[in-house]
């Protein structure tokens, strides 16, 4: 029994293993490197010079409007994705008729075949002064300035992360034991109530997944802000972007990247403790 | 019948036989493959038609087939990419920058990847003291004429009589102005920031870069461009600061908004106002009478080349002033190199974008080299941006 316990483990560890050095290669190893930088000085030349000193973590405050910023955009930024999005998955997985489901849900995964970078340029053009302003402009409603506003930068992250959403909604959706449903009409619910009290409880593992993911990547977003936004607006992400290639403070952006990884984490876990409440089953498990 | 239909054929059924067995064997020679397969055939003819086939000047080394040029938004004329790929094989990539510090922070990480790049002055001693950029092999560069250049542009290229890179162009720093939008005439970047506040509320973009942006606000109080004094920076701070919140975009991509209508005013470099200017005639370039910048643009060869042969070849072929002169007309700004200015029309050299009067020029200044790596500059900068 021994040593089929070992062998059992033996190819465990086996067919863990490309992803566990998948794990050290891409994730452990440049963690401790930005870890090293952080507590390092900006060479004269700007990059890095070996030192130990924590002032980089001292002088954090200095970017404290990109971090309101980025705390501030990704649960609005989330929160708008999910109220566009659910309807969306609530389609798709109860009403949709069967054979035309498979279509839709390709047509929501079909963009993301295409770089977001492309996808956000041709908002660019949408937005700018020869798309709908010139539209406008035709039916005689001059200068009309849609690019390079709050709204351009929320609309671009609603369409690129729209997907991110719907998915994990759609599967908790699809789950659903349609019986309930049913039970619940038989025992004299509205329709309303149904909806809150059996199909929305049931699917919020599915809305914290799709939730949390979509948060813990607009908390390293840059590149919507910078195109639709006119580089107006900072978050972490435009000052890790900026610290490395502008200013050449390798350590105040390591200490930044650091200092977002925790925020990142401290951000799950507490999505996890809201969900397991809120559902009282499921957890999410992103981590 | 006095011929055998074999005369005709390309190989022998005895040939062909063997062959085959060769091949199942397993055994197979590169002549061979190309051979067989017809591949020889078609690279070689394909070669000549177009162009492929080293010509004598570039025979001596491989240039290999794709190398990669760093340089900025709307600068080269792409026919000469296209043009230089028909003579030599080799496809060039362009990668677009929009500051001197993203260049200079790629190749600190090193493997930027790129063969050839474009500095602007002040930055070559730097790229120098840090070792990242290459002596240049003059020698392998025998379209420059280093005595057709004029010297007030080109000198910053070389550093104790070594070559480190040898002029594109050379232009100013001023800014461009929708006139059917914003009708008031405007000579000074004073005049610049405070339409920005009112008029052009909304629609002014400043460059993505510290060096314009952080300069041209010190000249609103008539400071050095170039200034580094934390009294002077902490004016220009708190002027950006005041503008921010009014300005359509930070960007030094502003072509694309000044053209679509979006930008009504913007901070501009000479080629992008004489393009704007060239396709869109209600759009003029105004140099701040307090002055500002006046720069040249370089060609130089990282150390970490991963192609220098083809970074040489595509150097020398820009250095062909009838190159350089098609890359002037579609560029815009005007040529440090006398062969050039020869070959441009009148109207070109005539063009006040281009060649501006001589009271506005002199109180221009070149970039000073403690600028780009100046802590406090940087600071600024991202201050202004987070903001």
């Amino acid at each position: 029994m021994h040593g089929n316990r070992f062998r059992h483990n033996f190819l465990t560890a086996l067919l863990l293993a490309p992803a566990t050095a998948w794990l050290v290669v891409f994730l452990v190893l440049p963690f401790i490197a930005i870890a090293i930088f952080s507590v390092g000085e900006r060479a004269p030349e700007g990059g890095y010079q070996a030192a130990f000193t924590l002032a980089q973590y001292a002088n954090l405050p200095a970017r404290a409007t990109a971090f309101w910023n980025t705390m501030v955009l990704a649960p609005v930024g989330a929160l708008a994705c999910l109220l566009v999005a659910y309807p969306v998955a609530y389609y798709l997985a109860l009403q949709a008729p069967q054979r035309w489901r498979l279509i839709l849900l390709a047509l929501v995964v079909i963009p993301f075949w295409t770089s977001l970078l492309m996808r956000t340029y041709a908002w660019m053009y949408i937005l700018g002064g020869r798309g709908i302003p010139a539209l406008l402009a035709f039916v005689g409603i001059e200068d009309v300035r849609l690019i390079n506003t709050p709204g351009a930068v929320l609309l671009g992250i609603v369409y690129g992360y729209l997907p991110l959403m719907i998915l994990p909604i759609y599967v908790s959706l699809e789950r659903l034991d349609r019986r309930l449903l049913e039970a619940s009409t038989d025992l004299g619910a509205t329709p309303l109530s149904t909806f809150l009290g059996v199909t929305l409880k049931l699917s919020l593992p599915g809305v914290m997944t799709g939730f949390s993911l979509v948060m813990i990547l607009l908390l390293g977003e840059y590149l919507i802000p910078t195109l639709l936004g006119g580089g107006k607006v900072f978050f972490i992400g435009n000052a890790l972007v900026d610290l490395f290639l502008q200013s050449r403070n390798w350590p105040f952006g390591s200490a930044i990247a650091i200092t977002l990884v925790a925020v990142s984490v401290v951000v799950l876990i507490a999505a996890n403790r809201i969900s397991t409440r809120v559902s009282g089953a499921r957890r999410v498990d992103l981590i | 019948m006095s011929k055998s239909y074999r005369d005709g054929l390309p190989i022998s059924p005895e040939k062909f036989v063997d062959q085959l067995m060769r091949l199942k064997r397993g055994s197979i020679g590169r002549r061979d493959f190309l051979g067989l397969t017809g591949l020889g055939i078609a690279t070689a003819v394909m070669a000549r038609e177009i162009g492929i086939m080293p010509t004598p000047a570039f025979a001596a080394e491989n240039l290999g087939d794709r190398m990669s040029i760093a340089t900025w938004p709307n600068y080269h004329d792409p026919q000469t990419f296209e043009n230089f790929k028909k003579d030599t094989g080799v496809a060039v990539e362009v990668n677009v920058f929009g500051s001197n510090e993203e260049m200079l922070a790629k190749l600190q990480a090193g493997a930027s990847g790129w063969s050839l790049f474009v500095p602007t002055n002040y930055t070559i001693s730097t790229y120098k003291k840090l070792g990242i950029i290459e002596p240049l092999d003059m020698a392998k560069l025998a379209n420059f004429d280093g005595t057709q250049e004029d010297p007030r542009f080109t000198s910053e290229g070389t550093i104790d009589k070594v070559i480190y890179a040898v002029p594109k162009n050379w232009g100013t720093t001023g800014f461009a102005i929708n006139t059917k939008k914003l009708t008031k005439p405007m000579t000074s970047w004073k005049e610049f920031w405070d339409t920005a506040m009112a008029e052009g509320d909304g629609r002014t973009m400043v460059h993505d870069y510290q060096l314009t942006t952080i300069g041209n606000a010190l000249k609103y109080y008539g400071y050095s461009f170039n200034s580094l004094k934390q009294d002077e920076l902490a004016k220009a701070e708190e002027l950006l600061l005041k503008v921010k919140p009014h300005l359509f975009a930070v960007s030094s991509d502003y072509q694309p908004g000044m053209r679509a209508g979006d930008a009504w005013m913007t901070m501009c470099w000479t080629n992008d106002g004489a393009q704007l200017h060239r396709d869109i005639p209600e759009i003029a370039y105004v140099l701040g009478k307090e002055g500002g910048e006046i720069w040249t643009d370089f060609y130089a060869i990282p150390k970490d080349a991963p192609n220098k042969p083809a970074g040489y070849a595509l150097l020398n072929y820009l250095m062909n002033p009838q190159v350089a002169v098609k890359e002037h007309l579609a560029n815009g700004a005007p040529s440090t190199d006398a062969r050039v200015n020869k070959l441009l029309p009148k109207e070109v050299l005539d063009n006040p974008i281009l060649y501006p009067a001589a009271d506005l020029l002199t109180p221009l200044e070149f970039g000073a080299a403690a600028t780009l790596t100046d802590p406090g500059r940087a600071e600024l900068m991202a201050r202004f941006k987070s903001a």
